[in-house]
């Protein structure tokens, strides 16, 4: 049974984390794998999960009913995944797919919220860090739009 | 042998060598005869006018992806099962011109032909093929739009059922509660009993014009032994059949199983070639050409047998919303057994096992059931659609 | 079962035969957009047209060439007039974009259901529509302003690619200027000369006002903004049983006899087009249905 917590400890995500909240995240965690073509987690289904990636690659995508599957983006090592675990109404937004072999440690989402809503410090440590995300995401999600490389120019 | 008036309900017994008699009958009343004949092969429906041209001493041989007509000592004239085709081909062709338009000054003019469709007589209609006219019935003349072709053949067809005293290899009609005995809708329905001494058919008649029919005919009322005998035969083939499929629950069953990997198992299969489709006595699946002559002068609408596992079935612009294999067998199946139940109260299938000969492969409906079942996915939501539909004018 | 002498069925009587379409005439043709165009039908018999509600459909039919389903987005009260408008994205469709006035094409119809009007009485009613998707809601609105009295708030929000696809610019226009009606549009992407709103349809879901708890809403457009902005009413608190979409399918007969537009156990050409979400809420996320 590996240890969770060097494991947490060493992922980009939660660096800088105070050793007091990293083992309240360890009592969160699970290693989890997922093989290439496996859903993480499907449009409309609760958001009790969010996954930090160790190894592998992630696609964020929805569907049209003509189009198919649309690609919207990708997470992989180091990355971190889900952020609808965190913002009401707790339901994922789009699907989430391994495009190959993916090795993650999956947090309890449900139980890491009861945790922030407890002890506000180590919420205010978990929001900054997915705060940060969201904006990432954002900013790139909107470079994206411009359509850089299309005629627009 | 007098010749009796009888009445619905009453059964009657025929001798073989009367048999002519039947069918001359139904002549003199106009009616083209279509019975089963042996063609390249196999069994298939043809204008027939006397009974030596009934498939007289062939049985059949199927499973999956396979068929095969055998030769008996018997001189049966219904040994065997279902072939290829079924009674749609009648009822409902493989093509037909909807209308003409004509360029005019004004632009174009459309008009249709008055129909005169013949009068047929369906011999040798089996109780699966039976309830699935009546299941076509449903979807083309008992809707909100009827359709009119489908009821003037329909308004002229005679027919003269046929109760199984043997069942094939891929017959689950059982289990689908639609045979072996012929169930409402026939004007006549015959059990085929053959010994050593005697090649008789017990008669039923289930309509007044079945029971004029049968006056012209030479036979006798049948005695309780002999209806007794009919009856064994019967019970001894829903005994015997070749597949069973349980259908207990099956609309939730598959509305929970939409994910099921078993799904991705079957398309790997599954070549997409249609011929579930085609030699399905009960889908209906169709589609509406256009055409024009070179000048442009004169163009026509006709209506053409489909399928919904082609690939442009469900293409709407842009793209085709089932696109893989997967889902267009999904789609088949999930019509057939599950949503067939809401849209027109009934299962959409006999248990007649066309699909299981008739496909290349070999996929089995009901193994994938069976599969599905095995391996049920367990808190998914189910679907419903509480109400069919809102807001018609 | 067979009668004796029943033999001769006619199918010159349009009433019985639904697949004999009607003549009409092209009165008028307007482009929209670069590839969004109105028509406005009139029968060439000269008969009084025909009655539909909104959110009905008619098959139209090009000469020689095929024949579309197109939602009628006119105005419900007028019968003689049939206004369509469609995108030419397929052979037929870019046909029609070449008719001239006075060309014929053949209508078979109405069908399908209805937007739930009626079913608003009293309430607020809230018209999320994207790109095209206006085009089958204009006759609700038509119909709503027409008994005004009878409904609550009624908010359009409409959102489009770019400002040079918003169809009906006129009549948002005068919509807007209204004070019995909350017009709101956005679009995608814009120029410099846009000082209207930024951004997908949804952003405009969290300040429209209306009560969630009296609310009907319907929704229209591609099936990914509808999925976007069910979630969107969903989270104001309006619930699932009082949002309706729309969905699309391939159409051959319009009659549920073809077996083409299948959507689970519905037929869209009858039991649809127009959805009570909550009926079809799990088929809605589910793949290749």
């Amino acid at each position: 049974m590996e240890n969770l917590e060097p494991l947490l400890a060493g992922h980009p995500f939660f660096q800088g984390l105070d050793l007091k909240h990293l083992k309240v995240l360890v009592g969160c965690a699970t290693n989890v794998v997922f093989n290439s073509g496996q859903f993480v987690f499907r449009e409309g289904e609760d958001a009790n999960q969010f996954f930090v990636i160790r190894q592998g690659k992630v696609v964020v995508e929805t569907f049209s009913p003509v189009k198919g599957a649309i690609p919207i983006h990708t997470r992989g090592q180091g990355e971190a995944l889900g952020w609808s675990w965190l913002i009401p109404p707790y339901k994922w937004h789009f699907d989430a797919r391994a495009y190959e072999l993916t090795r993650a440690i999956a947090l309890d989402g449900k139980c890491l919220r009861e945790k922030c809503e407890a002890d506000h410090e180590f919420g205010y440590e978990i929001m900054k860090r997915v705060a940060r995300v969201i904006a990432e995401r954002l900013e790139a999600c909107r470079v994206q739009l411009l359509d850089v490389y299309g005629d627009q120019g | 042998m007098a010749k009796t008036s009888q009445k619905i309900g009453d059964q009657a017994l025929l001798e073989r060598s009367h048999f002519q008699q039947l069918l001359d009958a139904l002549g003199k009343r106009g009616y083209k005869i279509a019975a089963p004949t042996v063609r390249d092969k196999a069994i298939v429906y043809d204008e027939v006018a006397s009974v030596e041209e009934l498939p007289i001493g062939w049985t059949d041989e199927q499973g999956g992806g396979t068929y095969r007509l055998k030769r008996q000592d018997e001189p049966t004239l219904f040994g065997y099962v279902v072939g290829p085709q079924s009674w749609k081909k009648y009822l409902f062709p493989p093509e037909i011109k909807l209308w003409e338009a004509k360029k005019s000054s004004a632009g174009f003019q459309v008009s249709s032909e008055k129909m005169t469709p013949p009068k047929m007589a369906l011999v040798g209609v089996r109780a699966c093929e039976l309830q699935a006219i009546a299941i076509q019935d449903k979807v083309f003349s008992e809707g909100e739009y009827i359709d009119p072709f489908y009821l003037a053949r329909r308004k002229n067809i005679f027919i003269l059922a046929v109760n199984c005293t043997r069942a094939g290899e891929n017959c689950f009609c059982a289990s689908m509660k639609t045979g072996p005995r012929a169930g409402a809708g026939f004007d006549l329905a015959l059990t085929e009993i053959l010994d050593r001494k005697n090649h008789h058919f017990v008669v039923e008649i289930g309509t007044e014009l079945g029971a004029e029919i049968l006056a012209e005919v030479s036979c006798e009322k049948a005695g309780e032994e002999i209806t007794a005998a009919a009856e064994k035969a019967i019970a001894q083939a829903s005994k015997q059949m070749g597949k069973t499929m349980d259908t207990t629950e099956i609309k939730q069953l598959l509305f929970r199983n939409l994910e099921n990997p078993r799904w991705d198992e079957v398309a790997e299969r599954c070549l997409g070639c249609c011929n579930c489709t085609m030699v399905c006595p009960i889908c209906f699946c169709m589609n509406v050409e256009d055409y024009t002559d070179l000048k442009g002068a004169t163009a026509e609408r006709r209506r053409k047998w489909d399928s919904c596992f082609t690939a442009d079935h469900s293409y709407i612009h842009g793209g085709s919303i089932r696109n893989s294999s997967k889902s267009r067998y999904r789609q088949w199946l999930t019509h057939k057994l599950a949503y067939w139940i809401d849209q027109f109260g009934t299962s959409g299938c006999v248990g007649c096992g066309r699909c299981i000969t008739w496909c290349p492969v070999g996929i089995d409906i009901t193994e994938e059931v069976r599969a599905i079942r095995e391996s049920a996915l367990v808190g998914t939501s189910a679907v419903s659609m509480k109400e069919k539909s809102h807001g018609k004018p | 079962m067979a009668t004796k002498d029943e033999r001769q069925i006619t199918m010159g009587d349009i009433n019985s035969n639904p697949m004999l379409p009607e003549m009409y005439s092209l009165q008028r043709m307007r482009k929209e957009t670069y590839d969004t165009f109105t028509m406005e039908l009139e029968p060439t018999s000269g008969s009084r047209g025909i009655s539909y509600k909104p959110g009905q459909f008619n098959m139209l039919y090009v000469y020689g060439i095929g024949e579309v389903p197109i939602s009628i987005s006119g105005d419900p009260a007028v019968h003689r007039t049939l206004v369509h408008t469609t995108r030419a994205v397929g052979t037929v469709t870019k046909a029609m974009w070449l008719l001239k006035r006075g060309d014929q094409l053949g209508v078979r119809g109405p069908f399908g259901n209805s937007w739930p009007v009626e079913e608003s009485n009293g309430q607020d009613v809230v018209i999320v529509a994207g790109g095209i998707g206006l085009a089958p809601l204009r006759p609700v609105i038509y119909q709503l302003l027409s008994e005004r009295y009878k409904y609550g708030k009624v908010v359009l929000l409409y959102g489009a690619r770019t400002p040079e696809d918003l169809l009906y610019r006129q009549e948002l226009e005068q919509w807007r200027a209204r004070f019995d009606l909350d017009v709101h549009v956005s679009v995608d992407r814009a120029s410099g000369n846009w000082q209207g709103n930024i951004g997908v349809v949804t952003t405009l879901i969290p300040n429209a006002q209306f009560d969630p708890m009296h609310t009907l809403a319907m929704v229209c457009g591609p099936e990914i903004m509808m999925r976007f902005t069910v979630l969107e009413l969903q989270k104001r608190g309006i619930a699932l049983d009082k949002i309706y979409v729309s969905a699309e399918r391939n159409m051959k007969c319009g009659i549920g006899q073809c077996g083409h537009c299948q959507y689970g156990q519905a037929f869209v050409c009858k039991d649809g087009p127009v959805f009570r979400f909550d009926t079809i809420a799990d088929l809605f996320t589910k793949r290749e249905i």
